[in-house]
C-alpha cells in the first residue's frame, strides 16, 4: 500500500484554511454562549452590589415562578405561530403567482423583495403611524368603509396590539418566503406537470401531488429562518409598541432586554438566555433532521 | 384502440411563426408512426397537439372517431413518453406507474395486475420500491415506457425517448422498443431526429421539413422512393450524392461524363441528380456509366469504406461511393459506375422526384 499523498496534503491544506474561520468562530460564538452558561449560575444584582455570587442553578428555579418570562413566551409563541402560518400561506400565493409567466415579472420580482430589503426599524415606526389612534390611514380606511363607527387605539389596546405587531411581521416577510418557494417552485420541470395532466390529473391535484411534495424542502428551510427570526424577533416590537400596552406584546427577548439593561439583573438575565437558546436550538434541530427526511423523500439526490 | 386522425392541422404563434402548416394524416390500430425532421421541423409541436398541451390553431385531432381538440389532456386516453422522462422524483417507481391510474380511479388490484404484467416485460421488479434518482438513465427509460403502458392507452405518444442513451444502449432499447410496439395494438406516434430509429420501428414514417409533410411512406419506399431532393438528403447515411446538372438534350454532364436521362427529366435546363454512395460500384461487366476521378478521402466504415472521388473533367464535382473495405483506395485515379435503376432524378425548380 502506497500512501496516498495527494490526499494527505489536500487535507492538511484544508485545515489550514478553515483555521482562521475556526478561530472567529469559536471567539463569537462559542465564547459568549459558554460565558452566558457560566453567567447563570450566579446570581449578580444590584442587591449583591453587581458583584457575581455563585448561586447555583437559583435563577433557573426563580423563572420557573416568574410569571412575566411565561406570559413573555407565550407571547412569543403566538406571535412565532401565527406569522409563520401568515407568511406561509401568503408568500405561496406570492410565489405561485410570480412563477407563472407574464409581461414585467422581473419587476414585479424585485418589487416584491423590498419590503424585506427595508430596515425593520424604518417599517415598524411606517406602521406605528398606519395604526395609530388619531391618525392612522387603517382607522380612516375601516371608518369610511364604515366598518367601524369611532376611532380604535390599536396598539393602545392589549386586543389588539399583538395583531398590529403580527401585521407588520407578516408584510415585512411575506417576501422573503415567497422568494425561497419561488426557487423550489421554479426547479420543478414544467414536463413533470404536463405528465401529470397526461395522466389525468386536474390543476389542483397537480398542486397537491407534484407542487407541494416537491417544494417541501423549501417550505421547511423557508420556516426555520423565520422560527428563529420570529423567536428572537426585538426590533419591530420595540419600536412600534415597546412590548406594551401592558406587557400584551412583550417578546422574550425584550423581556431580557428589561431584565439586563433597565434592572440590572445580569445573573438572571443570563439564566433567560440559556433557555430561550436551548428551544431555540431544539426546534431547530429536530427541524433540520426532518429537512433531510423531507429532501430525501423529495427525491433530491444526495 | 383507435385510428387516430389528424385533419388540417395548423399550429401559429404568430404569422410568421408557423411550426405546423395543414398537416392531415391517419394512423390506424397496429401502426406505428414515426415523425421525423431536424430540429424546427415542427414534430414535437405536432405531438404536443395531438397530446392536448399544445392549443390547436385550425383543424381537428380526433381519435377513434371521437374529435378530441377542445379536451383536456387528461382525456384523451393517451400516454406519453417524454424525451427527459418526466419521472415524479419523489414516488417510487411503482408509485410513478400507479399515478395515472390512481387518478382514473382504478381498483387496487387491477393497478397491481396491470403494473405486475408491465414491470415483467420490462423487467422492473427488482426496481418497483426505488425513486428515479436511484435509477440508470436506461432504467428511468423503462419506468417512463413501464406508465405509458400500465395505462393501456388509446393511443401512444413517444417524444425522443432514446435520445438521453448512450449509443449502444439506444440500439438495444431500440430492438426492445420494437418488440414491445409490435404486441400492442393502439396506434404509436413517435417523434425522432435519428432516421435510423425511424427506419428501424416505423410501419409509417412522416418526413417533416419547415411544418410540411414531405412524405408519408413505409421506410423502405422512403429509403428507394424519396419524394423530393429534401427526403433523399435527410434519410440515409451517409447521406445521398445531390448534384445539379446541365441538361445536354438527352444527357446531362456530369465532368466529362454523360449520363442518360430517362424519358420523365427530360425537360428543363437543369437536373438533380441523385445516387446513395452504397448503390455506386465498381465497373462490371455491362456496365454502360462509367465516371473517372481520383480518390482524395477514405473514410473506414468498419465493414466499408466510404470514398470520396473527384471527378474528372470539373473540380468541385465530388462523389462519394461505399467500396469494399478489403482494398486500400488511397490517391489513386479511380472507375465507379452509377447503375441506371440506382439513379434518383429531381426537378431543380419544385425539388420533386421526376422518376417514377
Amino acid at each position: 500500500m502506497t500512501q496516498d499523498y495527494i490526499r494527505q496534503r489536500e487535507r492538511r491544506t484544508g485545515w489550514l484554511l478553515i483555521l482562521p474561520a475556526l478561530l472567529v468562530l469559536l471567539l463569537v460564538y462559542a465564547y459568549p454562549i459558554l460565558r452566558a452558561f457560566w453567567l447563570s449560575v450566579f446570581t449578580e444584582n444590584l442587591s449583591t452590589n453587581l458583584e457575581p455570587v455563585f448561586s447555583g442553578f437559583e435563577n433557573y428555579g426563580r423563572m420557573a415562578q416568574d410569571g412575566r418570562f411565561w406570559a413573555s413566551l407565550g407571547n412569543t409563541a403566538i406571535f412565532t405561530a401565527a406569522s409563520l402560518v401568515l407568511e406561509l400561506i401568503l408568500g405561496l400565493g406570492v410565489a405561485l403567482t410570480l412563477d407563472q409567466a407574464f409581461r414585467g415579472r422581473g419587476w414585479v420580482r424585485t418589487i416584491a423583495i423590498l419590503p424585506w430589503a427595508l430596515p425593520t426599524a424604518l417599517i415598524a415606526l411606517a406602521w406605528r403611524w398606519i395604526f395609530n389612534g388619531e391618525f392612522g390611514v387603517w382607522n380612516d380606511i375601516l371608518m369610511r368603509l364604515q366598518i367601524i363607527g369611532n376611532p380604535i387605539n390599536w396598539l393602545g389596546d392589549p386586543n389588539w396590539a399583538m395583531l398590529g405587531v403580527i401585521a407588520a411581521d407578516v408584510w415585512k416577510t411575506t417576501s422573503f418566503v415567497a422568494i425561497l418557494l419561488l426557487a423550489g417552485l421554479q426547479s420543478i420541470p414544467q414536463d413533470l406537470y404536463e405528465a401529470h395532466a397526461i395522466d389525468g390529473a386536474t390543476p389542483l391535484q397537480s398542486f397537491r401531488k407534484i407542487t407541494l411534495p416537491l417544494i417541501m424542502p423549501q417550505i421547511l428551510i423557508a420556516m426555520l429562518f423565520r422560527f428563529a427570526q420570529a423567536f428572537g424577533i426585538f426590533d419591530l416590537i420595540q419600536v412600534m409598541t415597546g412590548g406594551g400596552p401592558g406587557g400584551a406584546t412583550e417578546m422574550v427577548s425584550l423581556y431580557i432586554y428589561a431584565t439586563v439593561m433597565r434592572y440590572l439583573d445580569f445573573g438572571y438575565g443570563a439564566a433567560l438566555v440559556v433557555v430561550t437558546f436551548v428551544i431555540l436550538i431544539a426546534v431547530v434541530a429536530i427541524a433540520a433532521l426532518y429537512l433531510s427526511k423531507v429532501r430525501h423523500a423529495a427525491g433530491v439526490e444526495e | 384502440m383507435a385510428k387516430l386522425e389528424l385533419q388540417n392541422l395548423t399550429k401559429a404563434y404568430s404569422k410568421t411563426v408557423v411550426p405546423v402548416k395543414d398537416l392531415s394524416l391517419t394512423v390506424d390500430d397496429n401502426e406505428f408512426l414515426t415523425l421525423v425532421g431536424p430540429s424546427g421541423c415542427g414534430k414535437s409541436t405536432i405531438l404536443r397537439m395531438i397530446a392536448g398541451l399544445e392549443q390547436v390553431t385550425q383543424g381537428t385531432v380526433s381519435i377513434g372517431g371521437r374529435d378530441v381538440t377542445p379536451l383536456a389532456p387528461g382525456d384523451r386516453n393517451i400516454a406519453m413518453v417524454f424525451q427527459s422522462y418526466a419521472l415524479y422524483p419523489h414516488m417510487t417507481v411503482y408509485d410513478n406507474m400507479a399515478s395515472g391510474l390512481k387518478l382514473r380511479k382504478l381498483g387496487v388490484g387491477d393497478i397491481q395486475k396491470r403494473i405486475q404484467s408491465a414491470s415483467q416485460v420490462l423487467g422492473l421488479d427488482p426496481l418497483l420500491d426505488r425513486r428515479p434518482s436511484q435509477l440508470s438513465g436506461g432504467q428511468r427509460q423503462r419506468v417512463a415506457l413501464g406508465r405509458a403502458l400500465v395505462r393501456e392507452p388509446d393511443v401512444f405518444l413517444l417524444d425522443e425517448p432514446l435520445s438521453n442513451l448512450d449509443a449502444l444502449l439506444r440500439e438495444q432499447v431500440r430492438a426492445d422498443l420494437k418488440q414491445i410496439f409490435e404486441r400492442q395494438e393502439s396506434p404509436v406516434v413517435y417523434v425522432t431526429h435519428d432516421q435510423t430509429e425511424a427506419m428501424t420501428l416505423s410501419t409509417k414514417v412522416a418526413v417533416l421539413s419547415e411544418g410540411y409533410l414531405q412524405q408519408l411512406d413505409a421506410p423502405n419506399e422512403i429509403y428507394r422512393r424519396p419524394a423530393n431532393r429534401f427526403v433523399a438528403g435527410f434519410i440515409g447515411s451517409p447521406q445521398m450524392n445531390l448534384m445539379t446538372l446541365e441538361r445536354v438534350e438527352n444527357s446531362v454532364l456530369l465532368g466529362e461524363f454523360k449520363i442518360e436521362l430517362p424519358d420523365a427529366a427530360r425537360k428543363g435546363s437543369s437536373v438533380i441528380l441523385g445516387i446513395r454512395p452504397e448503390h455506386v460500384r465498381l465497373p462490371q461487366e455491362g456496365d454502360c456509366q462509367i465516371v473517372r476521378g481520383d480518390v482524395f478521402l477514405v473514410e473506414n466504415l468498419g465493414m466499408s469504406d466510404l470514398v470520396s472521388v473527384r471527378l474528372h473533367g470539373s473540380d468541385d464535382r465530388v462523389l462519394r461511393a461505399m467500396l469494399p473495405a478489403d482494398a486500400t483506395w488511397s490517391r489513386e485515379n479511380i472507375e465507379l459506375a452509377l447503375p441506371p435503376q440506382s439513379i434518383h432524378w429531381f426537378d431543380v425548380e419544385t425539388e420533386a422526384r421526376l422518376t417514377s
